[in-house]
């Protein structure tokens, strides 16, 4: 069994599905962060089977948008003093900035490499999500 | 309401406000002569589209305002790489409103959200035209004195085709609408919009491949070119062309009453013969565009109340 040291001051992101732990590690932009963060992969879960975890050994500034984005079951806790002091709740997030880009060839964001990339959720049940510019779905 | 980019953005209270003053200015023209003077419209078109470009210059002129602006692309600084909205910032400067047509999706919107003026998407792409729309309503309204208990026949290209889908979502808002889709299948409205339109609001529609077995039931038949540019293929252009051709022939079977649309050009899907028929309201809805761009210019430039 492989083990990584709790923290005492940071972001513990808990109940990953299993295998996405590097695509969010890359979406929250953690590459550049200062702070020592561990990637866990594979851990056993008894709720899930196998998750990921991220350990953030400081409590910087995440996009809790992009996580909702990616998957609302993901625990978000905030570690003080080597302890849970919080758990952020996730939701879909209605709005997306610069998360996802517009495919779409026919869209201003294809010409135009400055604008933000926005997709507004339209249908939660289904998780659609539509560029605002020229509403292709995403 | 500031700006006009979706048609959709205007709420059905809104569109009546819009087509009641549109209705106003055709009966009372000579009122209206100096309501825009001193104010300034810029068309700012980045790709060519002459018959919305002149309709909207028309409209400012007959309020007493004036144009300026450009007419293509190669004519504007978007030739030197400006963004659009960079050029908005600088015509706001010199103009109280702004039309924009652009080929691509959102460019008006990019516009909006960077103007302090207001904005009028004049055509974005296959995206959105909603004076188009605007102008449709009011033909409408005008040919049958109501927007509601219409049995509605959209013809030709209802796949490509932006102004069918905005008419079709601007009627689904009314009560009593019945859309019969009057296309070939490779032309059919998308699954999208059967989707999010006709089976979400429960509105009764059908989907044949010829007109004469429906022309008895319709009040509206609105006609539509088949656009070569919408076409991958040159030869699936050919094929599809003629496939919708109203002559004086078909137009026997039609109640006496109803009201033939398109958003124009034509090219052969309307015979010239039908021009001449009462039923004709083609030429009509061109008109119907300038006013109801008189119109909707006045409320965004909030003068509507001077009147």
């Amino acid at each position: 069994m492989l083990n990584v040291d709790s923290i005492e001051r940071g972001i513990v992101l808990d109940h990953i599905k299993a295998g996405k732990a590097m695509v969010i590690y890359k979406y929250l932009d953690l590459e550049n962060a200062d702070c020592c963060v561990a990637i866990i992969k594979n851990v056993k879960s008894k709720k899930s089977g196998r998750k990921d975890i991220i350990k953030i050994d400081d409590r910087i500034d995440i996009n809790l948008d992009v996580l909702g984005y990616i998957d609302p079951n993901i625990t978000v806790n905030i570690i003080e003093g080597g302890k849970i002091v919080e758990k952020r709740p996730l939701e879909l997030p209605k709005q997306l900035v610069n998360v996802i880009h517009c495919k779409n060839p026919r869209c201003i964001t294809s010409v135009e490499q400055e604008l933000d990339h926005v997709f507004r959720l339209v249908e939660p049940e289904t998780r659609t999500y539509r560029c605002i510019y020229c509403e292709h779905e995403k | 309401m500031k700006h006009l980019i979706d048609p959709m953005d205007l709420s059905v209270e809104e569109i009546d406000h819009i087509l009641n003053l549109a209705d106003d200015i055709i009966a009372n023209r000579p009122k209206y002569a100096e309501v825009c003077k001193g104010k300034k419209l810029a068309t700012l078109f980045f790709e060519p589209s002459t018959r919305t470009r002149l309709s909207f210059e028309a409209a400012m002129l007959e309020l007493g305002g004036s144009v300026i602006g450009f007419s293509s692309a190669n004519s504007s600084s978007a030739a030197k790489g400006e963004s659009v909205a960079d050029t908005i910032r600088t015509i706001e400067c010199y103009a109280d409103i702004a039309a924009m047509r652009h080929p691509k999706e959102g460019a008006p919107l990019v516009a909006s959200l960077n103007a302090r003026i207001p904005v009028i998407n004049a055509g974005d792409g296959g995206h959105n035209h909603p004076t188009q729309t605007l102008t449709d309503l009011l033909t409408i309204r005008r040919a049958k004195g109501r927007l509601n208990n219409l049995t509605i026949g959209l013809c030709g290209d209802l796949k490509f085709g932006r102004t069918v889908h905005s008419l079709i979502k601007a009627m689904s808002r009314y009560e009593g609408i019945n859309f019969i889709l009057i296309a070939p299948t490779e032309l059919q409205v998308p699954d999208y919009i059967k989707e999010d339109v006709f089976k979400k609001k429960n509105i009764p529609y059908r989907e044949v491949e010829t007109m004469e077995e429906v022309m008895p039931e319709l009040d509206i038949l609105y006609m539509t070119r088949v656009q070569r540019e919408r076409f991958f293929n040159e030869a699936d252009y050919i094929r599809l062309k003629d496939s919708f051709i109203l002559d004086p022939e078909k137009l026997k079977a039609a109640k006496e009453d109803m009201a033939i649309l398109h958003p124009l050009p034509r090219v052969n899907e309307i015979s010239v013969k039908v021009d001449s028929d009462p039923r004709a309201w083609y030429f009509r809805q061109v008109e119907n565009g300038k006013f109801v761009r008189m119109a909707l210019m006045m409320v965004l430039l909030g003068l509507d109340q001077k009147a």
